[in-house]
């Protein structure tokens, strides 16, 4: 399958990328690693008459100790998210959820920024970090500004980003001693969550993200907040489909997803809890 | 859109549609047919071959995006005499192809999976090579040969 023909323009920086897209308007689009982007194109479900490539702005791609929080360049690759030493230490959960996206060959050239600017539900780290309360800068042709990232997320495929926007950084806060664990629920190895959850646990305090339990990933605070209360993981779990609006399709019934939410939630609470 | 990328050590200028598929590029302008197309929905691996050292999944990158790097096909492994990669010599020796359509992708996704891991369990073999799917499902020799290979590699 082959694209719908376009024109293609490479940005040498963020700012040469927004001023890009200023240019070319709305029918134009960012691509990174492609991973999210092209596999719509060739599907004709996305059909851009400019691709801006920022896949080589490489001074965005890092990941940084910033005190209370770890700062991730938006082109950081799922390989180095997942590798990351600085993150194994600070953020475990989100490094080991970056190493059950698509595959190794996926990961080698999938940055996190474009699984978040795409705000697919079905992916698993716009719900990891919407779980553990980052926050993201974007950059436009005024400014910087930050959303948080449970405001980010606005429908399907679709999020606060304004169309001369790009994503810049996720800034995720440090876990401390948290207790984690993230679930994904597949028939195939490489496939995308039917059902996925990104969990953590620090005595009372908990989040618990939900993938591809909606049209936006679902931040389980209903859970959260029996956590806060005392009750019981197996209680808490009982609401981890509150917060959702699970849809059917070929893989799962709207009951099969609730079933599955309920347990994976149980699992990860369990594993999380110390 | 003029690229310029080097192919297994040979360096090429072409004019390329930005539409042009990495995969439909190499098979097509450069005749290099050892990469399949398989599912091409990057999820089968057929089409794996290296970008800058690292397993990559040939129809899921353009043709532009790869302008300027260094790409390694399966053609690229065996020796102009015939020597085979030890990689390939695994795979025969321990019955990791059946028909082999899938077979180039593996043996790219292999080599990737030894150059960041070389000493894999069988575990993390099969954790390396989810991205690449063998529909005559001989995934057992297929690990096989990924062990042997990292053994053979080891004892020298």
């Amino acid at each position: 399958m082959i694209p719908a023909a376009f024109d293609y323009k490479r940005a040498g920086s963020a700012a040469e990328a927004i001023s890009l897209v200023g240019e070319y308007g709305e029918d134009a689009k960012f691509i990174a690693g492609g991973h999210s982007l092209l596999p719509l194109m060739k599907l004709r479900l996305a059909q851009p008459s400019v691709l801006i490539d920022i896949g080589r702005l490489s001074d965005l791609s890092y990941i940084t100790d910033a005190g209370d929080h770890i700062a991730i360049g938006a082109l950081t690759r799922h390989m180095d998210v997942e590798k990351s030493a600085v993150l194994a230490e600070h953020v475990p959960l989100l490094a080991n959820a970056a190493g059950y996206v698509g595959d190794a060959q996926v990961r080698h050239r999938g940055t996190i920024g474009g699984s978040i600017a795409h705000a697919d539900p079905a992916s698993d780290l716009p719900a990891t970090t919407l779980a553990l309360g980052a926050t993201y800068v974007v950059q436009g042709p005024g400014g910087t500004r930050e959303i948080a990232a449970k405001d980010f997320y606005l429908g399907f495929l679709e999020s606060a980003l304004a169309p001369d926007e790009i994503l810049t950084e996720i800034r995720v806060p440090k876990m401390g001693g948290a207790g984690w664990n993230f679930q994904k629920f597949n028939r195939r190895a490489q496939d995308w969550a039917i059902v996925g959850v990104a969990a953590w646990r620090d005595g009372t305090r908990s989040g618990v993200g939900l993938v591809n339990m909606g049209s936006v990933p679902i931040l389980a605070t209903q859970v959260s907040d029996a956590i806060a209360a005392g009750a019981s993981i197996e209680d808490a779990a009982q609401l981890a489909a509150a917060d959702a609006e699970p849809q059917a399709d070929l893989n799962a019934s709207v009951e099969y997803r609730t079933h599955l939410a309920q347990t994976l939630v149980r699992r990860a609470l369990a594993a999380s809890t110390r | 859109m003029q690229i310029s990328v080097t192919v297994n050590g040979t360096t090429h200028t072409d004019d390329v549609e930005p539409r042009t598929l990495l995969v439909h590029y190499v098979r097509e302008n450069l005749g290099l047919t050892g990469t399949n197309v398989g599912c091409d929905t990057s999820s089968c691996g057929a089409c794996t071959l290296h970008l800058n050292g690292e397993a990559v999944k040939s129809c899921t990158i353009l043709a532009v995006q790869a302008d300027g790097q260094d790409i390694a096909t399966i053609e690229s492994l065996a020796a102009a005499d015939g020597t085979l990669h030890p990689m390939q010599q695994a795979f025969m020796e321990n019955h990791g192809l059946q028909c082999g359509y899938c077979t180039p992708g593996m043996v790219m996704a292999s080599i990737g999976l030894l150059n960041e891991n070389p000493n894999p369990t069988e575990e993390e073999v099969r954790y390396g090579l989810e991205g690449n799917l063998c529909r005559c499902t001989g995934y057992h020799n297929i690990v096989k040969s990924v062990l042997a290979a990292a053994a053979t590699a080891g004892s020298k």
